[in-house]
């Protein structure tokens, strides 16, 4: 049978992308909140801290923003080709480190909380 | 004789201004780099917090600003449309069959878009917005 990685690259893609859709507009919204100088109670060091202590709270944040990040990687790379950069083996080799020292950051800095 | 597959020109660059639907295409296909970088600034934002209270409040007053309200805009646009195109196209990726039928298409769509509502409403809600 060919071996081929592309499950390996896809099934984080489709993940990410379901949960882009699913969480990003409301996370966006929060963000719009607290840059118009309206920061939502949740967002306080207090309450987002609590969160993040939380064992569950911990794996939630994670799994958004590293399924997000490695989505994103891959989409960014479709969208450089189809902007004529061509240079894919380099772009996508910069993408998907980035995704993947993005989320074991995102780890480490949770795992500290 | 030799033969000679017929290779049509396509400009790499502005191939999309041929027509509505590629502009459509790339149109989300941009989506992706406000995405992206708003995920960056998720991981600058847990940095921040596991630094203490001081970090995250100076995190907070950083991304307070007109700069930041028209980045926010942008990328509202961008999950809006991205979370949108990606439910309309669940009732092509997962088709649902029940017996001999397929379920009308709109229901799948339906359901994402009811989920997709009643998490945004509780995230809001118990991020304290009402």
């Amino acid at each position: 049978m060919a071996k081929s990685n592309k499950p390996v690259v896809w099934f984080p893609f489709a993940a990410g992308g379901t949960v882009i859709a699913f969480c990003m507009p409301v996370i966006v919204v929060l963000g719009f909140l607290a840059a118009l100088g309206h920061v939502p109670p949740g967002l306080s060091y207090e309450n987002l801290h609590a969160f993040a202590a939380h064992g569950l709270g911990k794996l939630v944040l994670l799994g958004v923003i590293a399924l997000s990040l490695w989505s994103s990687a891959h989409r960014v790379r479709c969208t450089c080709y189809d902007f004529g950069l061509r240079a894919d083996t380099l772009i996508a080799t910069v993408l998907y480190i980035a995704a993947i020292v993005g989320s074991m950051a995102t780890a480490l800095f949770l795992f500290r909380i | 004789m030799s033969r000679r597959p017929l290779v049509r020109e396509v400009p790499p660059t502005t191939w999309f201004f041929r027509h509505p639907r590629y502009m459509r295409y790339m149109a989300r296909e941009v989506t992706s780099l406000f995405i992206g970088a708003y995920c960056l600034l998720l991981v600058v934002a847990m940095q921040r917090l596991s630094a203490g209270p001081v970090a995250w409040q100076g995190f907070l007053d950083a991304l307070r600003g007109p700069g930041a309200i028209i980045f926010h805009l942008l990328a509202m646009a961008a999950a809006f449309y991205h979370a949108g195109t990606w439910f309309n196209a669940t009732q092509k990726a997962m088709p649902l069959q029940i017996g001999e039928e397929f379920v009308n298409g709109s229901y799948i769509s339906g359901a994402h878009y009811l989920v997709w509502a009643v998490l945004s409403v509780a995230v809001l809600f118990f991020a304290g917005v009402f």
